[in-house]
């Protein structure tokens, strides 16, 4: 039996796990509530990550699973709850953290080269007022070539192909040298060919250690994908080993029934917001 | 001759300086798609200005400067409130803020002038449409240091701006200020804004932020080229607009500015290798001319593969039905092929006839084939299609992984409808041997 460390619980909040209690967790959500103009979108949300996974995140639309991530890394304000990377604030811990962003929240007109973009990953690192180096962009090539795009390198970002506009993404977290990586959506709207290099990275990632959270649509490549699911439907419906939660059951909590419950109960909340 | 004047050197100076300076500032800004603001601090602008005249009783530039930099950031604090708290429309804000500090402007200019002497000789109606001629060194001055703190600032922070302005989300994440780079460009396209005021005055120089980055788009695809050439762009559209209002001199210097930076824009815009106008237009046509020359090589070799053979020449005339084009459309598309060397002609009773050469032969089986690789793949994969599907159909290969490819090969071969090229053939053949079938 492979001893599964304890992931996440929608319902008890923070457990404490025997082995681990003395070491900072990798990961540490706890009560995280988000709300755009006093509506939630997601509510009272517990995961913790002891050891480096690779988790899928996912959810219907409009579940929160983008806010989630955004709401980690401080892009959006926290309404409740707290946030733990590393054991510290998240804010402490940039240099350990990659981000790949949706692909449509940025202009791809912008006069910029696919290597410009990857090298912003080493910006991190670089800090203000220096100027990437011949290292940087040797690294920034090598990255490239790892997602299959050495020979684009001079190219402005907007003639790729949206496939290749994510793995350029995918090329600048890999600059970016990190320890978790935060994936929102890289396989979304992609082709085939882009997919298995998205998950040949992903895989390849995992093997030297590295955490993964990758906001993920596609249920039919779940299981193959990810060894560990958080379902998001406002709440986190269930979080675990993939094969443990990746069930019809949860599913349907997650997509069907459960959502109309929620949907009730985010109006019933809104009504008392109104009248309060 | 043009009178080289030590005043008309000190405008010259000034204005050009100011032209550099907003090419720079006004790149961020019209990259950021904020090009109205820049509009609206300056509109706005008026009123601090009049007021700080009042408030002082006398002419003095940089207070007057001060206060109309004040009254123009209040109105972009005012804009982004309503903004926020209000469900109104963006543009629906902008264009009121605009106006009703605007007219106020206007409404102080007038009883300034209409309360004193001195009011009347300050000469504040200068200041919505510019005017270049009184201005002095001191001006030159102040101009001069607005535009080195932009460059200094670009330079020193253009990593950093760069991130921030393509995407601030993964700038927040990294620890970047992102929100305080915003404002420092903010605050330079402000500076830049009021202190090219008296110059071009309180409508047109938004426009001087605007043109010389919009220009300078069409001529590169890289960040530092764009500010470089901005800064160059907005250099010389001063100081060939301020020349131009010398010669002329009932001209005020902010329009023919402008009229000189939208000249410069519109040859641009047209002419511009890759991004302009003509050469988009040229890109289209050619890519119809590819699209018919296909369409043509297709049709003959799918005639090849019916009952008459390999022998398949045809008239004008049965092009044009068989492509179902006009006869003009057909005999163009006939006369771009006949140059390209995929056709021949012949004469024969029925007139001149056209049929494939052998390069023709060759490049209309890569096309067929790809037609036809398309075609499957998308029936195939309704859920990828149209991210792969590329209009030239000999790049199937590029675009689809090999084993998809082959895939979907061994599906037309065995319907025999893959038009064999002869590296595929031979590959097919020795694949056959290997496997100790037939050949």
């Amino acid at each position: 039996m492979i001893q599964v460390p304890q992931a996440a619980s929608s319902t008890t909040g923070v457990k404490t796990s025997d082995s681990k209690s003395n070491t900072a967790r990798i990961l540490d959500v706890h009560d995280m509530t988000v709300a755009y103009h006093q509506r939630p979108v997601l509510w009272d949300v517990d995961f913790t990550l002891d050891e480096p996974r690779l988790v899928g995140i996912i959810g219907p639309n409009g579940a929160g699973k983008s806010t989630f991530i955004k709401a980690i890394l401080g892009l959006v304000p926290l309404a409740g709850g707290s946030v733990k990377l590393f054991g510290t604030a998240p804010e402490a811990q940039r240099k350990r953290i990659g981000y790949v962003p949706q692909r449509e929240s940025v202009d791809w007109d912008f006069p910029v080269s696919v290597l410009d973009v990857v090298l912003m990953g080493t910006y991190g690192r670089l800090g203000w007022f220096r100027r990437p180096r011949a290292a940087d962009i040797a690294w920034a090539r090598e990255c490239l070539a790892q997602v299959g795009l050495a020979d684009f390198a001079y190219r402005q970002i907007g003639q790729l192909s949206g496939g290749q506009q994510q793995r350029t993404f995918l090329a600048r977290a890999l600059a970016q040298k990190a320890d978790i990586y935060f994936m929102d959506e890289p396989m979304a709207g992609v082709d085939a060919a882009t997919e298995r290099v998205v998950f040949a990275l992903l895989k390849q990632l995992r093997a030297e250690g590295k955490t993964l959270l990758v906001v993920h649509h596609d249920l039919r490549t779940v299981a193959e994908y990810f060894e560990m699911v958080a379902m998001l439907n406002m709440r986190l419906t269930a979080a675990g080993p993939t094969a443990e939660v990746f069930t019809p059951d949860n599913l349907r909590k997650t997509y069907g029934g459960r959502l109309e419950v929620l949907d009730a109960a985010a109006e019933a909340l809104r009504k008392k917001q109104r009248s309060d | 001759m043009l009178d080289l004047s030590y005043n008309t050197i000190v405008v010259l100076l000034g204005t050009s300086l100011l032209g550099a300076g907003a090419g720079l500032v006004g790149s961020f800004t019209v990259l950021r798609g904020r090009a109205l603001i820049g509009d609206v601090l300056a509109h706005a602008a008026l009123p601090g200005l009049c007021l700080a005249f009042l408030i002082l009783g006398r002419r003095n530039l940089t207070s007057m400067l001060a206060g109309a930099l004040v009254s123009g950031l209040i109105a972009v604090l005012l804009l982004t409130l309503l903004r926020s708290a209000t469900r109104v429309k963006d543009d629906a804000v902008m264009g009121t803020i605009r106006s009703v500090f605007f007219g106020g402007g206007v409404v102080l200019i007038s009883y300034i002038q209409n309360r004193s002497v001195e009011g009347s000789k300050a000469g504040l109606d200068s200041y919505i449409l510019g005017k270049t001629a009184g201005m002095i060194a001191a001006d030159v001055q102040l101009i001069g240091g607005v535009a080195l703190a932009a460059l200094v600032c670009i330079v020193l922070l253009y990593k950093e701006m760069q991130l921030a302005s393509f995407d601030p989300g993964f700038a927040r994440v990294q620890g970047w200020p992102a929100l305080a780079l915003d404002n420092l460009q903010m605050a330079l396209a402000a500076l830049v804004t009021v202190v090219g005021l008296p110059a071009v005055g309180a409508v047109l120089v938004a426009a001087m932020l605007i043109l010389p980055g919009v220009t300078m788009r069409f001529w590169t695809d890289r960040l530092g080229k764009l500010l470089l050439g901005a800064a160059l762009i907005g250099a010389t559209i001063g100081g060939a607009g301020t020349l131009a209002s010398a010669k002329f001199s009932l001209l005020p210097a902010g329009p023919v500015i402008i009229l000189v930076g939208t000249f410069i824009f519109v040859l641009s815009m047209l002419f511009a290798p890759r991004r302009g106008v003509l050469a988009r237009a040229a890109a289209l046509r050619d890519f119809r001319r590819m699209l018919a020359r296909q369409k043509l090589l297709a049709a003959l070799y799918t005639f090849c593969e019916g009952p008459e053979g390999d022998d398949a020449w045809l008239t004008d005339e049965e092009i044009a039905a068989t492509l179902e084009m006009s006869p003009r459309a057909a005999r163009r598309v006939v006369y771009d092929a006949l140059l390209s060397g995929a056709l021949q002609p012949r004469e024969s009773a029925k007139g001149t006839e056209y049929g494939l050469t052998e390069f023709g032969w060759e490049h209309a089986i890569l096309i067929v084939r790809g037609e036809r690789l398309w075609r499957l793949y998308l029936l195939e994969h309704p859920d990828l299609a149209g991210q792969l599907v590329d209009l030239d159909l000999t790049k199937v290969d590029e675009h689809l992984p090999a084993d998809v490819v082959q895939d979907l090969e061994a599906k037309l071969r065995a319907e025999n409808r893959l038009p064999e090229t002869d590296a595929s053939a031979d590959a097919y053949a020795a694949a056959h041997r290997a496997a100790g079938g037939g050949p």
